[in-house]
């Protein structure tokens, strides 16, 4: 079948079998390999993405079932080089080990910020319920999430961007004038 | 794990669906949010000839006032039904069950009807159609016919739907300022209720007007605890009174009666407030 999915921003029109997940799509097919398949029975969340700004589990999707939809991976979430700000925040709070779960769990962390913009910790707990991590590195997870959530915040934007120009410089060539 | 092959149809109007799923024939199956069916197929539980998606049938998205009831559409999504604010008013109690159902991913996937119509008995959602009296509206290659709760359940996994039918809208009469809760007992985040209740209560004057109790996962189907809910009418909203009448439920299983009479206890006074 025809198929055209927007994901991360590009329109791709392709032919795929209907029963082809959408999870198996993104990274055979377009080679989005950030977007990882871990239990492959729906459990896990590793590999949740975003339709149309809402997380899916995308090994509980089929691709066809994406047509004429919006995707969001883990591969779209940096703006011009700059990490989203909850990418920002699992780094800086070591919320991660192994790391497999990690781009599920941010997608999970950023549907869950839309909903509640400052979530306490058991209301991250229970966003989060739909995600494991096999490392139980919970712990830093839900820090990271309540730290994103404070980057986040009305007013935290104009202090973020401050705080990445100052480290715009180191990034310049060395050099010029 | 990968899907076995079938024919992928999309209607556009719910005619074309079911003129598709007459002409497919029994081996053909409609796939809603797909939340339990995807795994199935994956699995190879079930390998139906074609699909016919209804994702495109947006008229059976949402819920609209019908006076003394609620229509909500059987592809309303859990996510939606979680925020509607016609189902928080005149049936909070599928809220408060729908806030249970699996995880959030899932919940903006999976759709109210789909899960009636998949009929697992430990799914949380038919209880609570059953103690409401849901009325289903069906459409199929003769027309529109209406089924109630108590009929649509049929058996593991079955329901009154024949192979050429399509469920389009649940209606639910309204609740308005009943009580509500859903005692839920599962030993892990994401598992299937072990045994949980639903209830709805509605207290005037401290004496206790009307109850609807229902039981997830304790037989092939949802079971409504009549017995509780006539115990429970006339007598004021205390505790004593409440276990008095939780004590009535019953399943035909030792384990499951003693705790389908704990969590209705429970489910009670959470729902009395």
């Amino acid at each position: 079948m025809h198929i055209s999915v927007n994901v991360d921003g590009v329109t791709y029109a392709d032919e795929v079998e209907p029963r082809l997940l959408l999870v198996h799509y993104l990274r055979e097919r377009l080679s989005k390999t950030g977007t990882v398949v871990g239990c492959d029975t729906g459990n896990c969340g590793a590999c949740t993405v975003h339709l149309d700004g809402h997380s899916v589990k995308s090994c509980q999707m089929l691709a066809v079932q994406a047509n004429g939809h919006e995707v969001t991976t883990i591969e779209g979430l940096a703006r011009d080089g700059k990490l989203h700000p909850v990418q920002e925040a699992f780094h800086s709070n070591h919320a991660l080990q192994c790391g497999f779960c990690t781009p599920g769990m941010i997608m999970q962390a950023i549907d869950l910020l839309a909903d509640e913009s400052d979530p306490d910790d058991e209301t991250v707990r229970k966003g989060l319920e739909g995600n494991l991590c096999r490392c139980t590195g919970y712990q830093n997870i839900v820090r990271a999430v309540q730290d994103a959530a404070q980057r986040m915040k009305p007013g935290a934007g104009p202090k973020q961007e401050q705080h990445s120009d100052e480290h715009v410089p180191s990034q310049q060539p060395v050099g010029g004038e | 794990m990968i899907p076995a092959e079938f024919k992928y149809l999309f209607p556009s109007t719910v005619d074309e669906a079911v003129r598709m799923l007459a002409e497919e024939g029994e081996d053909a199956k409609v796939i809603a949010g797909g939340q339990s069916l995807v795994p199935v197929l994956r699995m190879r539980l079930a390998a139906p000839t074609a699909l016919i998606d209804i994702g495109g049938l947006t008229e059976l998205t949402g819920v609209r006032d019908d006076g003394d009831s609620l229509l909500i559409g059987a592809m309303t999504t859990h996510y939606e039904v979680q925020r509607d604010h016609l189902i928080h008013d005149h049936a909070l109690l599928l809220k408060l069950v729908t806030d249970t159902v699996a995880d959030p991913q899932i919940r903006h996937r999976g759709t109210f009807g789909g899960s009636l119509c998949h009929a697992d008995p430990a799914g949380d959602l038919l209880a609570p159609a059953l103690a409401l009296d849901a009325v289903m509206i069906i459409a199929g290659p003769s027309g529109r016919r209406e089924v109630s709760a108590s009929e649509f359940f049929v058996d593991y996994f079955t329901t009154a739907l024949a192979p050429d039918e399509i469920l389009l809208d649940v209606r639910v009469p309204k609740y308005t300022g009943w009580g509500a809760h859903y005692e839920k007992l599962n030993r892990v985040a994401q598992a299937w209720s072990i045994v949980a209740v639903a209830a709805a209560v509605r207290v005037s004057d401290g004496v206790i007007a009307a109850a609807r109790v229902g039981l997830t996962n304790v037989g092939s189907g949802p079971v409504r605890a009549v017995e509780v809910e006539s115990a429970l009418v006339g007598l004021p909203a205390t505790a004593e009174s409440i276990s008095a009448a939780a004590g009535r439920a019953s399943t035909g299983d030792g384990y499951k009666d003693n705790l389908a009479r704990v969590l209705t206890g429970r489910a009670l006074t959470a729902a009395v407030g």
